[in-house]
């Protein structure tokens, strides 16, 4: 098989030499300050192996490529339903380990694009995807089940904004000369529909997890009745 | 779903075990019946003309390439085992991660 017949993120060779350069910097700050971040206001002794789940569950459910009508397919992003079980920042650490395994052990997108790959799905989607989550959970009522929706949500704006985020670099260091608009608008309009799909998976995965365990969802906190908070853990 | 009683319901391992189990049988097993038509990118990038900029990764000739074990004749199992080594890696290095990076000791947040 060629790369492209597996590769759903952005292989080597799409973007020029110095745009890589720059997302690759842009992309490393990215992961640092996440580091930061998640260590002071998302991961805790409680929450960690959530994370670890979350990760395998983004890896696995990538392989599964859906089909989305004319001969195209799409798969799960991952990133809104990262950022809402886990947070944002850990949802960046969880999308970068994914993409890097995929790119060093699989050859799934390319190396030198690792960076790209790390802002576009690992960055842009999660915060994309956080942010529409919360301002939907802002409108819903505080309840649970409120949160698979808001996540839906996130899911399905977050595919396109990313696409439309490559097409953003593109212009700025693309291959081929090719008309943007043309570009932006077949990335967006593809992509709204690969966004469908991420928003179902998105709707179950968290659905799963809210009924299960909701006081360690993320999105959850300062949102749940006050009986959660009775017991420290309930069982080891 | 849970809409009244938010109150955890099943214990942590349990949650993870499960969890695990699911993922591995996606990546091991669902992943075989994944579409093969090219994503959305690719298929833009073919059709309006820079699909042949992309280069063949450095990480090409990886034993695991493609998301098969190579070696392994059977697709079914080339694939489901390229998926379970690749989901045990990837949990095995974001648990690392979190743990190292973690606050220890329960949340300071009101919940002693």
């Amino acid at each position: 098989m060629t790369p492209l017949e597996v590769a759903v993120h952005v292989p080597d060779g799409f973007l020029d030499a110095p745009t890589s350069v720059t997302t690759g910097v842009a992309a490393a700050a990215v992961v640092g300050a996440s580091l930061v971040r998640a260590a002071r206001h998302e991961l805790d002794d409680r929450t960690a192996p959530l994370a670890g789940l979350v990760a395998v569950f983004v890896f696995a459910a990538q392989m599964v490529n859906f089909p989305v009508g004319a001969g195209t397919s799409g798969h799960l992003l991952g990133a809104a339903l990262a950022a809402v079980l886990v947070g944002p920042a850990t949802a960046t650490l969880c999308l970068t380990v994914v993409l890097a395994v995929q790119a060093f052990l699989f050859a799934d997108g390319g190396v030198t694009a690792l960076g790209t790959n790390v802002l576009l799905m690992g960055t842009v989607a999660v915060w994309v995807g956080y942010l529409v989550a919360r301002g939907v959970l802002a409108l819903l009522p505080r309840r649970p089940a409120s949160i698979p929706a808001a996540a839906a949500c996130g899911a399905l704006v977050s595919v396109p904004v990313a696409a439309l985020a490559f097409v953003g670099l593109y212009a700025l260091g693309g291959a081929a000369p090719i008309p943007l608009d043309q570009l932006a608008g077949a990335m967006v309009g593809w992509h709204v529909l690969i966004g469908i799909g991420e928003a179902v998976i998105t709707f179950l995965a968290v659905s799963s997890i809210v009924a299960a365990r909701p006081d360690l969802v993320h999105a959850a906190r300062g949102r749940l009745p006050e009986l959660t908070l009775k017991t420290p853990e309930p069982v080891a | 779903m849970s809409t009244t009683t938010p109150t955890p319901r099943v214990s942590t391992r349990r949650l993870l075990l499960v969890g695990l189990a699911v993922s591995l049988l996606i990546a091991g097993v669902v992943s075989f019946y994944a579409s093969g038509h090219p994503d959305g990118l690719e298929y833009v990038a073919h059709s309006l003309g820079f699909g042949d900029a992309a280069t063949s990764s450095p990480t090409a000739g990886s034993p695991l390439a493609d998301y098969g074990v190579s070696g392994v004749s059977n697709a079914r199992l080339s694939g489901g085992l390229a998926g379970v080594i690749g989901a045990v890696v990837t949990g095995a290095l974001v648990l690392g991660l979190v743990l190292l990076v973690r606050r220890r000791g329960p949340r300071d947040r009101g919940r002693a």
